[in-house]
């Protein structure tokens, strides 16, 4: 949950140096997206303690020392006219001026957050304003609580924390899928359609997939047997075929099943495709660090059962089977 | 050894955004072909590779390797910065070329995850 943050060079110059862009924008975290999403008023103290111009600095001292609170708005006539805090009190000691009134020593110049700002909005004001509270008014001006950075913190660690039991909760109900639909045979099927060429995008059904069985409660060592071999067949796909092809993949409580169907060209030599080593991959695949003639081969290795079948001209289905151990995929957590 | 001292020794800059650098490395893996590295690797690794495409970082996740470093100096393409920060795994550079950052990892004493043939 808290991966710790090493800030590389870029990173001191801002987000890699560069004005965020709408692929930054992809990439923004959960707790910048709450900084956004989270409002003032969700996360401020509305009990408030106030006083008012007239006070004297000895009372405001009281009710600070008794709340155990370094600072307090001031109201007149509904208004908020100030701030009175530790450190004016201090510049009134240091002159045995505790006699003296609220509205002789407080702070006029009035920085203030609405409710209804978000609280990287407020978060901006405690640094250009460099003060530790501000007092929080609504629409017409009134004053309906305070912040301080302490505040915003709680906020953001109680959102991230729904956030985590929300996904608690997903995981938990994906897992007991099984369980909770009653049938002679149920299968939970995903398919994918893989476009030929497209080697930037190769490896996302894949990784989609992954993250599917793990959420279905898969064994970690199963999930990671699948992934293995349906990249392989997903990159085949990609280099390979002459129209791209589908993938996917059929869940049951006992076995997992993924394949690729295409339209071709199919494969002229099938014992020749699964020697190591054999490739038909052109350079640039090669230059990918891809047709190293080793991809079936480890498809085999991960795999409980494979099969190809191929007509040239026609196209290729290649199926591929992992046995699930009966403890698998029964709700219980593995791993 | 984490992958801290995995950075320190690789002279290494991190790419990402955001790691985990306490986490655990049990060994090493050095290769340039990604059927190679899907073939024979064991999980919590660390790829040293000269491969930048968006391809290594998938390969690395569904191999399930801590990191990745490039050697002699390589940055990566814009998408493999994305998928990696998507995906979580931390991408690094390194000033090293491949066989001078092997050597110096095994030396201190990070374990090789390649698989011998036997012969």
């Amino acid at each position: 949950m808290c991966p710790v943050r090493i800030p590389t060079e870029q990173e001191k110059h801002g987000r890699r140096g560069r004005p965020i862009t709408d692929h930054d924008a992809q990439e923004i975290n959960r707790v910048e997206e709450l900084s956004y999403d989270l409002k003032v008023r969700e996360v401020m103290t509305a009990r408030l303690h106030t006083t008012s111009p007239e006070v004297s600095l000895s009372d405001v001292l009281e009710i600070l020392r008794l709340n155990r609170i370094s600072g307090v708005p001031v109201v007149q006539d509904d208004q908020l006219v100030g701030v009175i805090s530790i450190e004016d009190i201090v510049r009134a000691m240091e002159r045995n001026d505790l006699t003296e009134t609220v509205g002789q020593y407080m702070t006029r110049r009035l920085v203030t957050v609405a409710s209804y700002d978000s609280i990287i909005k407020a978060m901006q004001t405690f640094t250009e304003s460099r003060v530790g509270r501000l007092p929080v008014v609504d629409e017409e001006k009134k004053l309906v609580g305070m912040i301080t950075k302490g505040d915003i913190t709680r906020g953001i660690l109680l959102a991230l924390q729904k956030d985590y039991k929300e996904e608690e909760v997903r995981k938990y109900r994906a897992s007991h899928l099984f369980e909770d639909i009653i049938s002679d045979r149920t299968t939970l099927v995903l398919r994918y359609n893989i476009k030929a060429q497209d080697y930037t995008h190769g490896g996302n059904a894949s990784s989609n997939i992954k993250r599917a069985l793990l959420r279905l409660g898969a064994d970690p060592q199963i999930a990671r047997r699948c992934g293995i071999a349906v990249y392989e067949a997903e990159m085949n796909l990609i280099i390979h075929t002459n129209n791209g092809g589908i993938l996917k993949l059929e869940v049951e409580p006992h076995r997992i099943t993924m394949s690729t169907t295409d339209d071709g060209p199919g494969i002229q030599n099938i014992d020749q495709v699964l020697e190591p080593g054999y490739s038909t991959a052109s350079e640039l695949v090669r230059e990918m660090g891809f047709g190293a003639g080793m991809g079936l081969v480890n498809i085999q290795r991960c795999v409980d059962k494979m099969e190809i079948e191929s007509t040239p001209g026609k196209g290729t289905k290649l199926t591929m089977r992992i046995q699930v151990p009966a403890e698998n995929f029964n709700g219980r957590k593995n791993g | 050894m984490n992958l801290r001292d995995v950075i320190k020794l690789a002279n290494g800059t991190l790419l990402t955004v955001s790691i985990d650098a306490d986490i655990q490395v049990s060994g090493g893996y050095g290769a340039d072909l990604m059927s190679d590295v899907l073939a024979a690797s064991r999980p919590d690794a660390v790829l040293l590779t000269g491969l930048t495409n968006p391809q290594v970082v998938r390969t690395a996740q569904m191999a399930e390797f801590r990191a990745i470093i490039f050697v002699r100096g390589k940055q990566p393409q814009t998408e493999t910065l994305q998928i990696a920060d998507q995906e979580n795994i931390p991408l690094i550079t390194s000033p090293f070329g491949m066989f001078e950052l092997c050597g110096r990892l095994h030396q201190a004493g990070l374990k090789s995850f390649e698989t011998n043939v036997p012969g």
